[in-house]
């Protein structure tokens, strides 16, 4: 038996490409935001998985570093180092900064680093081009998603940086390049404030008479001296050492040092549960609208290619075919038109995903999914023409 | 009259009620294998309602219906799969040639073997045979848009008779043909209704054919009185 829905998509091929073409460019967003989603999950997860850590020391009360502000005393990490179990720990910092160089105006994650000794949690974990950070100051290693080359200069606040390294996938959780620098000046970075800012609080604090008593000499500058640093940093990153379980050594700091503690599994609970949880969200109720606006069009399509053909389905009844023959036929159409839209799809996702901006994650269980559903969908679709086409009287092909 | 059609006392009544309407009142008629008979009657007078009975796509009302030699309707269908039949007994011929817009002239031929379950090799094969006889098979490939209307009306003509039924049934087949071509149609219906030993009723309006039949049955009012005429041959 020859296959009439091939047929008749091979005699009207161009209205079934054009079809598809518009379906598989629909199915090609669809696929994106799918991506976007996973992009998001998969740059939390690089997160994590860059920075060396097994253990995440912050604040308590807070939700560390990534979602909420945190601030312990950055000299926590001496006593931690000291715990059993604990192999490296490490100081680290994050401020979100708009930096401009040349025409680039790039929105970046500025991390602080220990720069002191290499290999500890929290630096980039390898590099594409240039070299680490060495000296103590005014050195950057840039993910190259920022767009910065070897030997540009970078302003953070009020110094200039110069770019001696580029990293790979080192991105914040909400898909912003990371830039590296020293732990003392991202430290003094994070808590900067302008010349005019600093002479009001010296003039205020000298304003203050406890701070003036003539019985203590050298309060005032001791209190100014004081309020000139920054002894704060956002979270202490801890490599737990072979043959420990992350929890036996976190366990210790909790009780110990008064400080929360997250694991690897509770700091991606974290990121992926709670930071982009809205995010998330907004990308499913997109993806439901279209796969709803993809049903519509599949409907509409088959539904209209049918009625166009009531007479033929007449005479085709008329002369012996049978339903399920006839709602083969068009069920065999919408899939037709499916597989078109996905191939399209697919192909157009894939061109355009590394344009956006943000990263997206196309994976192969997704494209399966879409697959299993594009096909579920354009069945569906089907249906509403289906019942037209039995509908059909065979009389209507004799006049009269 | 083994291969005939046999029509007693048909009734067919559409609604019921004071709205009820009679359109079919006791038709009679008898139609031997290799015979071509006219049916002519005005617009209303029961000849698509005969038409559709006979091709088994609306139920009589009462009466009795004999195909082929196979009583098909008394009082009730005798036939479960009315598909079936009207694929594998009926032929259709319309007025307008209806072919499948997608499938190649050969394809509408052979579909009906296909779909009764024979292969596409022998069903093409036995399609050709026929095209050839109907002096359309230099069109086996094309497609029904790229044939003339003659051409069209001897592809639906070879569709009708692929199956070799016993009663094939047509419904002003000569209606968009000039004289010549409308001639020639039937001259292919008169042949083939010969070579195959098939019982054919056509419906027509159409005065320039009426001299080929032998026999006509005219309708009126939902009643058959049949019309013999000596030297109404081809």
């Amino acid at each position: 038996m020859i296959s009439l829905a091939g047929r008749d998509i091979a005699h009207s091929w161009g209205k079934f490409v054009f079809t598809g073409i518009g379906l598989g460019l629909l199915i090609g967003v669809t696929m994106t935001m799918a991506g976007v989603y996973r992009g998001m999950v998969d740059d939390a997860k690089v997160l994590l998985d860059n920075s060396g850590a097994d253990l995440w020391v912050v604040q308590q009360g807070t939700l560390g570093p990534y979602a909420e502000a945190s601030s312990i005393y950055d000299d926590e990490y001496r006593g931690i180092l000291g715990m059993a179990g604990v192999d490296a720990a490490a100081n680290v910092t994050y401020l979100t900064s708009q930096i401009s160089q040349g025409d680039l105006d790039v929105r970046v994650m500025v991390a602080g680093i220990v720069t002191t000794e290499q290999g500890l949690p929290g630096q980039p974990r390898f590099l594409v081009a240039g070299r680490h950070i060495t000296r103590g100051h005014y050195e950057a290693v840039a993910d190259v998603k920022a767009g910065f080359q070897i030997g540009d200069r970078v302003k953070i606040r009020r110094n200039q940086y110069t770019v001696v390294g580029l990293t790979k996938r080192m991105v914040s959780s909400s898909g912003d390049p990371m830039l590296f620098i020293p732990l003392k000046d991202a430290q003094e970075a994070q808590f900067l404030k302008d010349n005019d800012a600093i002479l009001n609080q010296r003039r205020r604090t000298a304003a203050n008479p406890a701070f003036n008593n003539p019985a203590v000499p050298g309060l005032l500058d001791a209190v100014l001296a004081s309020q000139s640093v920054n002894p704060f940093v956002n979270a202490v990153l801890v490599r737990v050492k072979p043959g420990f379980t992350p929890e036996q050594v976190a366990e210790p700091i909790r009780k110990w040092k008064r400080l929360q503690v997250y694991t690897r599994a509770q700091m991606e609970s974290i990121l992926i549960e709670k930071l982009i949880k809205t995010a998330a969200r907004q990308i499913a109720m997109f993806l439901v609208i279209l796969a709803i606006v993809s049903a519509a069009i599949v409907a509409f399509i088959i539904y209209t290619l049918t009625i166009g053909k009531i007479r033929e389905i007449a005479v085709l009844k008329l002369i012996g075919t049978k339903n399920r023959t006839i709602a083969a036929m068009i069920i065999q159409q919408a899939i037709g038109l499916g597989l078109i839209g996905f191939v399209i799809g697919k192909i157009a996702a894939t061109f355009w995903a590394p344009v956006f901006p943000k990263y997206i994650l196309l994976e192969p269980s997704d494209a399966v999914i879409g697959f299993v559903l594009i096909m579920v969908i354009c069945v569906l679709a089907s249906l509403i023409a289906i019942r037209a086409a039995l509908k059909v009287d065979p009389a209507e092909a004799i006049g009269g | 009259m083994a291969r005939g059609i046999i029509i007693e006392d048909l009734h067919k009544q559409y609604g019921v009620g004071d709205t009820a309407v009679e359109a079919l009142k006791g038709v009679n008629m008898q139609v031997g294998p290799g015979e071509v008979v006219g049916l002519v009657g005005p617009s209303g007078s029961g000849k698509s309602t005969l038409l559709k009975c006979l091709g088994a796509v609306i139920e009589p009302t009462s009466g009795r219906m004999i195909l082929g030699g196979e009583t098909i309707y008394d009082q009730k269908w005798n036939i479960k799969d009315l598909g079936a039949l009207r694929r594998d007994s009926i032929g259709f011929v319309f007025q307008a040639p209806y072919l499948i817009p997608f499938l190649d002239v050969i394809d509408n031929v052979a579909l009906i073997l296909m779909l009764a379950g024979h292969s596409n090799d022998a069903s093409r094969k036995r399609a050709m045979d026929l095209l050839e006889a109907l002096d359309v098979a230099h069109r086996a490939k094309a497609m029904p848009s790229q044939l003339s209307g003659g051409e069209q009306q001897r592809v639906a003509i070879a569709r009708a008779l692929v199956s070799h039924p016993p009663v094939i049934l047509a419904d002003e087949p000569t209606a968009p043909l000039d004289s010549e071509r409308a001639l020639a149609v039937m001259k292919i219906l008169n042949e083939m209704a010969k070579e195959y030993e098939t019982a054919i009723i056509v419906v027509t309006h159409d005065e320039k054919i009426m001299p080929t039949f032998k026999r006509i049955y005219h309708i009126r009012d939902g009643k058959t009185i049949e019309e013999a005429g000596e030297g109404r041959a081809i």
